[in-house]
């Protein structure tokens, strides 16, 4: 749990709007921004990483058996990933909920 | 008692951040300023004060640096005016909001255009709303004492916040007048080091000035709120460790023979010197008026406004800036929210005098008390006036 909530009472605020607790911002789910996510298809991919060195966002990694993933609690849908994939792997795909 | 001496309000000023070991001046003395910085550059180059002095490129970077040296921990100062206040506008905000303290003294001065460089409050009354506490003085001695006071403010647990003392450009800003001049070891005694509650150190890391979602900024503008309306009782307090300290008595609102007055002259600032002469001669002619000042402009002093004026029939506000095209004159419109559904509440007649350095006599405040005395006969309250203008402020356009 982050020792500052991220939607705090003004009461609670820390003084002066600081972050006192460094690397805070992992507790932004920038999840939540996006309307579509990068979906990859495995057959296609040559496991090079590329998407994952170019994500904005840090959120791509490489697993175990060489393929990417994403942590799609932050990813924002920037599709930069799409747009870099050599393979033409990654399609956005709309998320309706 | 420390001897008074003679000394131009700006130098004296300075001579007073000086007592109050300052660490960090930052200041670009654009058109139009003051000896003020001027002189503390003098003192801190002399060796008479171990201080940084830091002369940056613009009014909005010695603000913004005044932030840094704040973030710091350091003791901050700076002075401004007119132009060079508007141009610090953005990082007025960011300072209060950041709870950053210092002590900012502002000669009060008009606005271009036209150019002018003389006195009004057009200044100051368009940062009404950035958050810091504003106090406004009436006389050099005053403006001596309330930047000491205003270190020991801003710097309060309490409070922290940074804070404008405002005093009148040119009519007292290079005025000479006799100053009680305490000394640093004096000023030691009341205003202890600064202890800063957060700053920024490479050891305890913080992040000052992250960006506010929409999900925070609404609460983070509570808490600006209630930083300023709650620091009214600790600067009470202060003014009242100041007076025993050093003699001199300072209230939120000042009053002068305001006892059984029907009519009250209200107004801040410089003009209040005159305004007192002119009622001695007035009650001496045997017509009840009385003077109320506000000292205290943010936050603003309800209850002792509400106490000052309890019993008058007629209110007659001196606005030093209006805002063209709208309701008129700032105090004014304060003071109507003050008394806004109040039972008895006085009438109020607006004007709006001394823009741009014109002197105000006798002869104005007649005029004004004239307009009161109409009021309270029966008249129907005139709307906002522009008391000295040529041809009239209802004249035809």
């Amino acid at each position: 749990m982050p020792k500052q909530s991220p939607s705090p009472d003004w009461q609670d605020m820390a003084l002066g709007t600081a972050i006192t607790e460094p690397g805070s911002a992992k507790y932004q789910r920038t999840g939540d921004w996006r309307s579509s996510g990068p979906v990859w298809d495995l057959d296609k991919c040559i496991k090079c990483g590329v998407c994952a060195v170019f994500c904005p966002e840090g959120c791509i990694t490489m697993r175990a058996d060489g393929y990417p993933e994403a942590d799609m609690e932050y990813c924002k849908g920037c599709a930069i990933c799409v747009c870099e994939c050599w393979a033409v792997c990654i399609s956005m795909v709309e998320e309706k909920e | 008692m420390a001897e008074r001496k003679g000394m131009e309000v700006s130098i004296a000023i300075a001579e007073a951040a000086s007592a109050c070991d300052v660490d960090c001046i930052a200041a670009y003395p654009i058109t139009p300023q003051t000896h003020v910085v001027e002189h503390l550059s003098e003192i801190v180059a002399d060796g008479d004060l171990d201080a940084e002095f830091i002369p940056v490129e613009s009014e909005h970077a010695a603000m913004s640096c005044c932030c840094g040296c704040a973030s710091a921990g350091a003791r901050t100062f700076t002075a401004t005016a007119s132009q060079g206040l508007a141009l610090m506008h953005e990082i007025l905000f960011i300072a209060a909001n950041l709870r950053l303290p210092m002590v900012m003294v502002v000669a009060n001065r008009s606005l271009s255009g036209p150019i002018s460089i003389w006195n009004d409050h057009s200044d100051v009354m368009t940062e009404r709303d950035v958050g810091w506490v504003q106090v406004f003085a009436e006389n050099g001695q005053e403006a001596v004492d309330m930047v000491i006071m205003g270190h020991r403010i801003s710097e309060d647990k309490r409070i922290l916040l940074p804070l404008m003392v405002n005093f009148d450009g040119f009519i007292l800003s290079h005025m000479v007048e006799p100053i009680e001049m305490p000394t640093r070891e004096e000023v030691k005694k009341f205003l202890p080091d600064f202890e800063p509650q957060q700053r920024l150190d490479i050891d305890d890391p913080i992040t000052m000035g992250p960006v506010g979602m929409p999900v925070v900024y609404t609460e983070a503008k509570m808490a600006a709120e209630w930083a300023v309306r709650n620091s009214y009782e600790p600067m009470v307090e202060i003014m009242g460790e100041f007076e025993k300290e050093f003699g001199r008595k300072y209230k939120p609102v000042e009053t002068y023979r305001t006892d059984d007055a029907e009519i009250l002259l209200i107004m801040m600032g410089g003009i209040a010197e005159t305004a007192m002469t002119w009622v001695d001669k007035v009650r001496d002619e045997g017509v009840k008026v009385g003077l109320v000042r506000f000292r205290m402009w943010r936050p603003l002093p309800v209850d002792d406004f509400k106490k000052a004026i309890a019993g008058a029939k007629v209110l007659g506000v001196l606005d030093r800036h209006f805002s063209p095209g709208g309701p008129g004159g700032p105090m004014a419109q304060e003071i109507k929210y003050m008394l806004y559904g109040q039972d008895h509440a006085p009438k109020i007649v607006e004007t709006v005098v001394g823009l741009g350095g014109r002197d105000v006599n006798f002869s104005d405040f007649d005029q004004i008390f004239d307009r009161c005395k109409e009021v309270l006969g029966g008249a129907p309250i005139p709307p906002f006036e522009l008391i000295q203008v040529r041809g009239g402020h209802y004249g035809k356009a």
